[in-house]
């Protein structure tokens, strides 16, 4: 694309990063979550690769990287639920909540202005989940991008 | 013939999805016990103000990690679908 | 019949995905068409969780204490996901499928059937 769209996608790639991240690490006390936040951080992805071409992002992202995120938020995301074993908890038991310490601070029930450190194990999976959906989803647009391209490839080939 | 046929599947789809709705009324849910219980207990047993991200992650995780697993699964069939140009090697299986 | 608007929305948009998963011969549009089934069960578990008056659940500098049903919801959020997977496999195997028969008709694509 044209130099004002690059320069527009160069100062806002940050901001959505930023805002997706923003979403994920709230996702216990405003609405939002992991999912959500990948999805937004995927959509500053797609923006990139709207604004430059498929070759130059490509070289930039590399084969390995999103392929390793999806993996590691997959597999952290059952290592925290795995980790209830240690603690001799069923699967998936929230060792953390209400325990003091790390995103243990207790709540009471009632409506309250929100505090970020609680939540229990529920802000370490957003994090894995968020993670795994910003690999998944880019890797989904770079590879149907890829078909696409490879189509054409092969149209001018022939014709 | 064959629009004949197909006008009557699509018209008993639509007679069955009426007879479907008509007992429900928008506003009040028939049974309301569980959400109760989540939205009552929610914030003392997991410590979260958002109960929807309390439900997903932490009394029903299990749907959670099956939906990662077909995400997972969806990017890898992707993948093997257009693995020629994202730097995998040339398989030509015709 | 007004307070049943969001159900009558759901039977519409259901017969609207069934007919173009019937009726159309392009493939994308069966794609499509399967999204728009997809979204009439998404709204469907919404509104059955609806309650008269609720707010969203979420405690935070929340006005009241009553709330429409948290479950439906957090369903949904797996339905759009699966949703969103399914669609990207469809897409491939569209992008396949014009590779090899070089079109999206289904009529055409006669050796697809035997």
């Amino acid at each position: 694309m044209s130099k004002l769209v690059r320069f527009a996608a160069d100062i806002l790639y940050p901001v959505v990063l930023i805002f997706g991240l923003y979403i994920v690490a709230h996702g216990h006390i405003t609405p939002g979550g992991g999912f959500q936040g990948g999805a937004v951080i995927a959509t500053g992805v797609a923006l990139v690769i709207v604004a430059y071409s498929y070759k130059e992002v490509i070289g930039w992202i590399g084969k390995g990287g999103l392929m390793a995120r999806e993996v590691i938020g997959l597999m952290g995301f059952i290592g925290v639920a795995l980790f209830a074993f240690l603690f001799g908890m069923p699967f998936f038991y929230n060792y953390l909540a209400g325990q003091g310490g790390l995103f243990g601070v207790p709540v009471a029930f009632g409506p309250n202005p929100g505090e970020l450190n609680t939540g229990g194990t529920v802000p370490l999976m957003n994090f894995a989940v968020g993670i795994e959906v910003w690999g998944g989803l880019s890797l989904v647009i770079l590879y149907l991008l890829s078909g696409l391209i490879e189509k054409k490839d092969q149209e001018e080939e022939g014709s | 013939m064959r629009k004949a046929v197909t006008a009557i599947v699509l018209i008993a789809l639509l007679i069955t999805l009426v007879a479907m709705i008509l007992p429900l009324t928008f506003g009040s849910p028939l049974m309301s016990d569980m959400d109760d219980y989540f939205i009552r207990f929610g914030q003392e047993q997991t410590g979260n103000n958002n109960e929807c991200t309390a439900v997903v992650f932490d009394y029903r995780g299990f749907d959670t990690i099956g939906e990662s697993t077909v995400l997972f699964t969806a990017v890898i069939g992707t993948g093997l679908m257009f693995r020629r140009l994202f730097g995998g090697e040339e398989v030509e299986d015709e | 019949m007004l307070w049943n608007l969001p159900f009558i929305a759901v039977v519409v948009i259901t017969m609207i995905g069934l007919v173009t998963i019937l009726l159309k011969k392009n493939l994308i549009k069966v794609m499509l068409g399967i999204n728009i089934l997809q979204s009439a069960a998404n709204l469907f578990l919404i509104s059955l969780g609806y309650r008269e008056g609720g707010i969203a659940p979420i405690f935070t500098l929340a006005p009241s204490t009553h709330m429409v049903l948290p479950t439906p919801q957090a369903l949904c959020l797996t339905s759009i996901v699966i949703g969103l997977a399914t669609s990207a496999l469809m897409l491939s195997f569209a992008v396949i499928i014009h590779k090899k028969y070089g079109t999206v008709d289904l009529d055409k694509i006669r050796r697809l059937q035997g």
